[in-house]
């Protein structure tokens, strides 16, 4: 069984080639059916494979399959090599199961929009590169896959291309990750002059082995690598691509920006934490980051108005708690949030995409409402994940993994007590966003008429999310709560235990109630301003202070104001003088010249027949002259 | 015979030279059948009676008579003086008369260069010039002789009266309104697709 | 230059005949009958080109009414 982990990749690869090439002479339900059979099949291969992985563990609890070598020069060899363990087990098995839910659900969302199979082949391009960069046993494998899937995220944010704001956003998200990117390949460079290798497992010895902890190369290559995740995973100050990134379809929002590529800086984080510990500056920077942005997206998700918007934000927010676990030390909670967060996410943007496509693609929340009697189903299992998100105790998932995080903040010794405020913080703020979404556009009175259900195809998925959603936490029970770490076992054997050894004024059972306490007042302020008395939330932003922080938080913080003013300009105001510079000149300045000449010569094409035979009476005297006078 | 010969040469340069110069074109041809007698007959000083004998009857005698022919079918006389005159500026002269004296200068150099004149010039008898012919010189006859057929078929076909050009134009451009003939039918065969478009 | 075609072509009949008898005078300065074999080809180009020419020349003066070499220049660059 572990013998088939190639085709994992392979499959959607190939069917991404097929629809390239021939999708768009196929029927839709060719395409679909190719499409999501292609997913359906790494899925298949995945649990099984997970299945294969949980009864009877590969030796050494991992297990690689290469396939060939792809560089061989001067000692540097990576392969195209596939590497299982626990992380990139439980990590491929979600995202192959996700995508699979949501390519079933785009075969019913995306039939009206013209360029299905380009959809699908871009859908599967993308899996497959995810899957790469997940299962890559080396770094430049993994940063293949990392370029793959940005480019499919370039893609698919800019698919309707015809609307040029389409296109922008697509170039924005390319450009604010290719820092990133940049900043991780020099990282790469510095690893393997400094080190010789790329290969992961041999990588993470060496560095143990050859540096000591806090020196300046470790800090280096972990800050390098850090930029990378920081801008792949849209956390300050590179998170400005997100919202903007919303403007592609639903499902593309689903599966790209919430569960799968967003969460590629946190697995490289996962995979390279090594380096992370031998530099404590970095991993602490990575606490502060995830903390910051978790706050910083809260409040910018509170503002918006745009349903999708305030999704993004909240994704922005939770993988800054995973970034927050990354930091403390507590690995496998941060890669257990992933696994919850992959389920409610995903689930919240695919019944946004029911609401919106049934309010004729109204985005906004103000102006949708009361359509939990018009869509029941949407408004049932976007409940189940608002809560799953917010954290609602003891039946859903976000609550034990977010618990977790946020009780490792605390006890952690890289934690402190400031992080963990961050996040109960951060708790109260989720809470209240988003049932701030789910009061306004699922109660109060309804504004608009609901001409579109969803069909089988977008039900099933949603279903089995919701279902998801609330028993996915039960894999990891905590040790007040029936302690049952399944889920840390298993991943223990891949990374690294954390330590809790920091109890002072809390216990695990007291950070969660007094998480379920945060979780509670911001329902409970959500109930009071958006529910009862809307005229409260009205006033609020009617007021001086009110008004200017709403704008504040609604434009991110003022970050793409500030980069515009920063970068953008000058850039372009560079480019402007620039545009008739020496280089330049010389160019065309040869144009100029052969247009000079041309126009010369065009003199002689006259059709004068007088002129001709003087220009020929005229050569063959100069030709004679030539000829004598040699 | 020297005598008759600068004679000749000197009625040459001169009769061209009026050749070139003249308003009426009826006066420049025959000023030009001057010249070429008299070219005839430097000729025959220089020891090639053949020749002088040819130019006199075909150039000055079918060539030249061509011309005039022309020239009085198109009844270019007085007529065509006054265009001419015109047309005929004297700072027009400036580029040819730059350019003669170029050949001039070229045509001096090679003459006093040149190796020594030497021997008194020689005669070349008809017969010397048959066996040239027709032994090493046989494909230049072939050729000449494609070379007027040629430019029989050639003046022949653009002689042609235009009434007769348009006609045919006509036939091959309608065939839309045509009514179908034999001819049309293998011909809309070879047309294809575009026609039936 | 002249203008009218009638004269071009008696211009180059000029030349023709100038060529001619630089040919000849060169056979006959050595004695061969080369040149004269090359003067007879050159009167034959001359006969074949003015044939040509005079019937070139009367289409254009039945298309444009007029001989102006000028006025025959449609094959503009």
């Amino acid at each position: 069984m572990f013998r088939l982990l190639w085709l994992i990749p392979a499959i959607p690869f190939a069917s991404s080639l097929v629809l390239a090439l021939v999708g768009s002479r196929m029927s839709k339900k060719v395409v679909a059916a190719i499409g999501v059979a292609a997913i359906a099949a790494s899925a298949v291969i995945s649990i099984l494979t997970t299945w294969k992985f949980l009864v009877a563990p590969p030796p050494g609890d991992s297990y690689t399959q290469a396939l060939w070598t792809w560089i061989d020069v001067a000692g540097f060899r990576p392969q195209i090599a596939f590497y299982l363990d626990s992380l990139s087990l439980i990590m491929t098995l979600v995202v192959t199961f996700v995508s699979f839910l949501i390519h079933l659900y785009s075969a019913e969302f995306m039939i009206e929009s013209e360029g299905y199979s380009r959809f699908f082949a871009y859908m599967n391009l993308f899996v497959a590169s995810m899957v790469t960069l997940l299962l890559a046993d080396n770094l430049l494998l993994l940063y293949l896959g990392w370029e793959g899937v940005g480019l499919c995220s370039y893609l698919l944010i800019g698919f309707w291309y015809p609307d040029p704001a389409n296109g922008l956003a697509a170039r924005k998200a390319f450009i604010v990750t290719r820092i990133g990117d940049t900043s991780m390949i020099i990282g790469l460079f510095l690893l393997f002059r400094q080190l010789g290798t790329l290969h992961i497992q041999e990588l993470m010895h060496r560095a143990a082995e050859q540096w000591t902890v806090g020196s300046a190369l470790p800090i280096a290559a972990a800050a390098l690598l850090l930029g990378g995740s920081v801008g792949k995973s849209a956390q300050l100050p590179l998170q400005t691509w997100l919202p903007d990134a919303m403007a592609g379809p639903t499902p593309v929002s689903a599966l790209i920006h919430a569960a799968t590529m967003v969460t590629a800086g946190v697995y490289l984080i996962a995979r390279t934490h090594v380096l992370f510990r031998l530099a404590p500056s970095v991993q602490f920077a990575v606490a502060v980051i995830g903390a910051t942005t978790l706050v910083f997206a809260g409040f910018s998700a509170l503002n918006q108005w745009d349903i999708k918007r305030v999704l993004a934000y909240s994704t922005m927010s939770q993988i800054g708690y995973m970034f927050l676990a990354m930091g403390v030390g507590a690995w496998t909670a941060g890669i257990f949030h992933f696994m919850t967060h992959a389920f409610f996410k995903s689930l919240l943007f695919l019944a946004a995409g029911v609401v919106i496509d049934a309010m004729h693609d109204e985005h906004n929340i103000f102006k949708m409402g009361g359509l939990r009697k018009e869509l029941p189903l949407a408004f049932g299992v976007f409940l189940i994940a608002g809560c799953s998100l917010a954290g609602l105790p003891l039946i859903t998932a976000g609550f034990y993994s977010k618990g977790l995080i946020v009780w490792e903040a605390w006890s952690s010794p890289q934690g402190n007590p400031i992080l963990w405020l961050a996040g109960a913080f951060g708790v109260v703020l989720t809470a209240l966003y988003i049932f701030r979404v789910i009061f306004l556009v699922f109660f109060g009175e309804a504004k608009a008429s609901v001409t579109k259900r969803p069909g089988y195809r977008i039900q099933i998925p949603l279903g089995i999310l919701a279902v998801l959603s609330l028993i996915g936490g039960f894999v990891n029970l905590p040790p007040g709560l029936g302690n049952e770490p399944l889920f840390t076992r298993l991943l223990e054997t891949a990374l690294p235990p954390s330590v809790q050894d920091r109890f002072g004024l809390l216990t695990e059972m007291r950070s969660e109630g007094l998480l379920a306490l945060a979780f509670l007042l911001g329902l409970g302020l959500a109930y009071l301003f958006y529910l009862r008395s809307r005229q409260w939330s009205t006033a609020l932003t009617a007021n001086r202070l009110g008004k200017v922080l709403h704008e504040f938080w609604f434009a991110d913080w003022g970050f793409d104001w500030c980069y515009d003013k920063l970068l953008v300009q000058p850039v372009l105001w560079f480019a402007r003088i620039d545009k008739g510079d020496v280089v330049d000149a010389f160019y065309t300045g040869i144009a100029g010249l052969n247009e000079l000449l041309c126009r010369g010569l065009c003199l002689t094409e006259n059709g004068q027949v007088r002129w001709y035979a003087a220009s020929i009476a005229a050569g063959t005297v100069i030709f004679v002259a030539i000829v004598l006078f040699r | 015979m020297d005598a008759v010969f600068y004679i000749a040469a000197v009625t040459a340069i001169l009769a061209t030279l009026m050749v070139i110069t003249r308003l009426n074109a009826v006066h420049a041809l025959l000023y030009l059948i001057v010249s070429l007698l008299s070219v005839a007959l430097v000729f025959y000083t220089l020891g090639a009676p053949f020749i002088a004998t040819l130019e006199v009857i075909i150039y000055a005698g079918a060539i030249m008579v061509l011309f005039v022919f022309v020239v009085m079918m198109l009844n270019l006389g007085a007529k065509t003086a006054e265009t001419e005159r015109t047309w005929l500026k004297p700072g027009m002269w400036t580029g040819p008369c730059v350019l003669a004296a170029f050949l001039i200068v070229e045509v001096a150099y090679l003459l006093f260069h040149a190796g020594s004149l030497g021997q008194e010039a020689g005669l070349v008898e008809p017969k010397q010039v048959a066996i040239a012919l027709f032994g090493p010189y046989l494909i230049g006859v072939e050729l000449a002789s494609m070379l007027l057929l040629g430019a029989l078929v050639g003046a022949y076909h653009l002689s042609a009266r235009k009434q007769q050009q348009l006609e045919i134009q006509d036939g091959v451009d309608s065939n839309g309104t045509r009514a179908v003939t034999g001819r049309d039918l293998t011909r809309s065969g070879a047309g294809g697709p575009s026609r039936a478009a | 230059m002249r203008r009218n075609l009638i004269f071009t072509l008696m211009s180059i009949e000029v030349m023709l005949n100038a060529a001619g008898l630089a040919f000849v005078v060169a056979g006959s300065r050595w004695v061969q009958p080369d040149g004269q074999v090359m003067f007879i080809f050159i009167l034959a180009t001359a006969a074949a080109e003015v044939s040509v020419g005079l019937a070139l020349l009367l289409q254009l003066y039945h298309r444009d009414k007029s001989l102006d070499a000028d006025a025959a220049s449609r094959m503009r660059g």
